[in-house]
């Protein structure tokens, strides 16, 4: 039997985020949260990779500081066959470094395995660190930026994106994968699907369980600062009294300002 | 103790290279302190000699087969051999694809932080780095500082000009250091198809969005384009959902940085305006006054693109004889 582990991250819905005009602060507390969208095309890959081999097992792990509950129900209920969860509070204050490592720690006690998935980056925090982070702390080759991958035995062979090329590589079980976006389309789960998750089990560790130190998770970076940008624009509308005359205007506007014409 | 001491510059790709030895020699004199820079790769000691030229006061060269080809193994072992004999205390990595993953894995080797994508830089009081990167899809920009050294952080391209080399001297010194191997075999490369310039290169852009009612009124913008010798581009959902296109300008697509942006049609969700926050001018031409898109524009025109763009591309042409 093969085994996959893919790490979810349960992430701030970013397209539901308010900010305070007046301070400029994010009001991420109250913002609902989901799992992270590169994540859920990891789980789908899983999922196809599985269709394809029959004997397989999706395991998903999800570091968080919250209550994750919802977020792994969800993921059962697309397909994953049982879902971990090391929660603490303190995760709350733990950088990518500190994230990697309880991942880590968590993959070790789960033991074999032939494939992590990661998502290329998360939808919140945007670093994309956190797969290449643990493939070092776990030994692994990595296959990163995946667009499209394919098993045969036990040879990996995936497509790369770069910026401006596509790179096919191949490696050997165990390997850890982050996908991109265009590697696939996440299923929908049916009502059938979500009520057949609710048999399935959800294991929860603590960090006693892993036996972390908690020095171990100190984070290396201070964010000083989380603010929506500030937006300088000189907000000049112009009018007329029909298209050609607010052409006028704007082309003109255009030259003084130098940003057309004659370099 | 040893003290963390110098800036060192890298990236596989050497005009973002050039363009880091820009920032990193304004920080290390900013810091009283050496700007180093590497170059990883077979038969590159052309391009090292320039670098000295751009700034760099002294240039590291791992010239080596196995470095032909960006692999992350072969390059990581050189970066990290670096940063433990020679202890910098900033390395700016360009911030390609293949960078962010050698700067992750370098970082985690080091047990050291890192801010992926800072578009800006600075020294505070301490003389610590500030990063500064986009977050929460363009909704928040987010200052890092490090508790640790190396301050490890990636630069996207065209973040920063490109300087302008100087006749200046400088040491090259060549590595010998013991290469890991590969843990992946690249079995093929296929360069993606550019048609010419690119699009963060162009000094105009003319963009649509949903505005725009079939794929082939892009006429309108090409026109308009050809004038000012910019480029055409387009928002996610002109590429995603309507698969119009197979790429777009935003924060998970083209990040750019023209002189002028032209936004046509286009309501202004905070992803795009992420990646068009850094151009000089922006103009916002939309029918619906309540597009938020006025409210990050310099210009804006309440109007039809159908009827603006052919009266603004008269209105060029005559004013710009």
């Amino acid at each position: 039997m093969r085994r996959i582990i893919v790490c979810l991250k349960q992430a701030v819905d970013v397209s539901q985020l308010k900010v305070d005009p007046a301070t400029r602060q994010l009001m991420t507390a109250g913002a609902p949260r989901k799992i992270s969208d590169f994540d859920k095309n990891a789980l789908e890959e899983a999922i196809r990779i599985k269709e394809k081999l029959g004997d397989v097992e999706i395991l998903t792990l999800t570091v968080t500081s919250e209550d994750a509950k919802a977020v792994l129900r969800e993921a059962l209920a697309i397909g994953a066959d049982k879902a971990y969860v090391v929660s603490d509070p303190s995760f709350k204050d733990v950088d990518t470094l500190g994230t990697a490592y309880i991942l880590a720690e968590a993959i070790r006690k789960i033991g074999n395995f032939d494939f992590v998935l990661c998502g290329e980056t998360s939808l919140d925090s945007f670093s994309g660190l956190v797969g290449s982070r643990l493939a070092e702390l776990l030994g692994l080759p990595q296959i990163s930026y995946v667009r499209k991958l394919s098993v045969e035995g036990d040879i990996v062979v995936a497509e790369r994106t770069l910026e401006d090329a596509i790179e096919t590589v191949r490696t050997k079980m165990p390997v850890l994968v982050s996908v991109t976006r265009e590697i696939n389309q996440p299923r929908i789960p049916s009502l059938m699907m979500i009520m057949r998750a609710s048999k399935k089990e959800i294991v929860t560790w603590t960090v006693a369980d892993l036996g972390i130190q908690r020095d171990k998770l100190s984070s290396k970076i201070d964010i000083i600062e989380v603010l929506a940008p500030k937006t300088e624009r000189k907000k000049i509308k112009i009018t007329g009294e029909n298209a050609q005359e607010i052409a006028d205007k704007l082309a003109k506007a255009l030259i003084q300002e130098g940003v057309v014409g004659r370099r | 103790m040893n003290e963390n001491k110098g800036v060192l510059v890298f990236s596989e790709k050497h005009d973002l290279t050039l363009e880091m030895l820009g920032k990193g020699r304004e920080i290390a004199d900013r810091l009283q302190t050496d700007l180093t820079a590497v170059v990883i790769g077979f038969n590159v000691q052309e391009k090292a000699n320039e670098l000295i030229k751009y700034g760099a006061d002294k240039v590291f060269l791992a010239d080596d087969q196995m470095l032909k080809h960006f692999q992350v193994e072969p390059y990581l072992s050189v970066l990290h051999n670096l940063a433990e004999n020679y202890k910098p205390e900033i390395m700016l990595i360009g911030s390609t694809r293949n960078g962010k993953l050698l700067a992750a894995r370098l970082a985690t080797r080091l047990e050291a932080g890192c801010a992926p994508d800072c578009a800006r830089l600075s020294i505070d009081e301490q003389g610590r780095l500030v990063g500064e990167r986009i977050t929460y899809g363009g909704n928040a920009a987010t200052k890092i500082t490090f508790r640790t050294k190396p301050q490890i952080v990636t630069i996207p391209a065209r973040a920063f000009g490109k300087p302008e080399p100087r006749d200046r001297s400088g040491q090259l010194i060549k590595l010998d250091i013991k290469i890991e191997e590969p843990r992946t075999e690249i079995v093929d490369t296929k360069p993606l198809e550019t048609s010419g310039v690119r699009i963060e290169d162009a000094d105009v852009i003319i963009s649509c969005g949903r505005g725009l009612e079939k794929k082939e009124d892009r006429v309108l913008l090409d026109e308009l384009a050809q004038i000012l010798e910019g480029k055409v581009g387009n928002t996610r959902p002109l590429a995603e959902d309507r698969k119009w296109f197979t790429e777009w300008v935003g924060l998970s697509g083209h990040k750019v940085k023209p002189k002028l942006y032209i936004a046509c049609g286009i309501s202004g969700v905070i992803q795009h305006v992420a990646g068009i926050r850094d151009a000089k001018v922006i103009v916002a031409i939309n029918k619906d006054e309540q597009a938020p898109i006025f409210e990050v524009a310099d210009y804006g025109v309440v109007g039809n693109l159908y009827e603006i763009l052919p009266a603004l591309k008269d209105a060029l042409k005559k004013q710009l004889e």
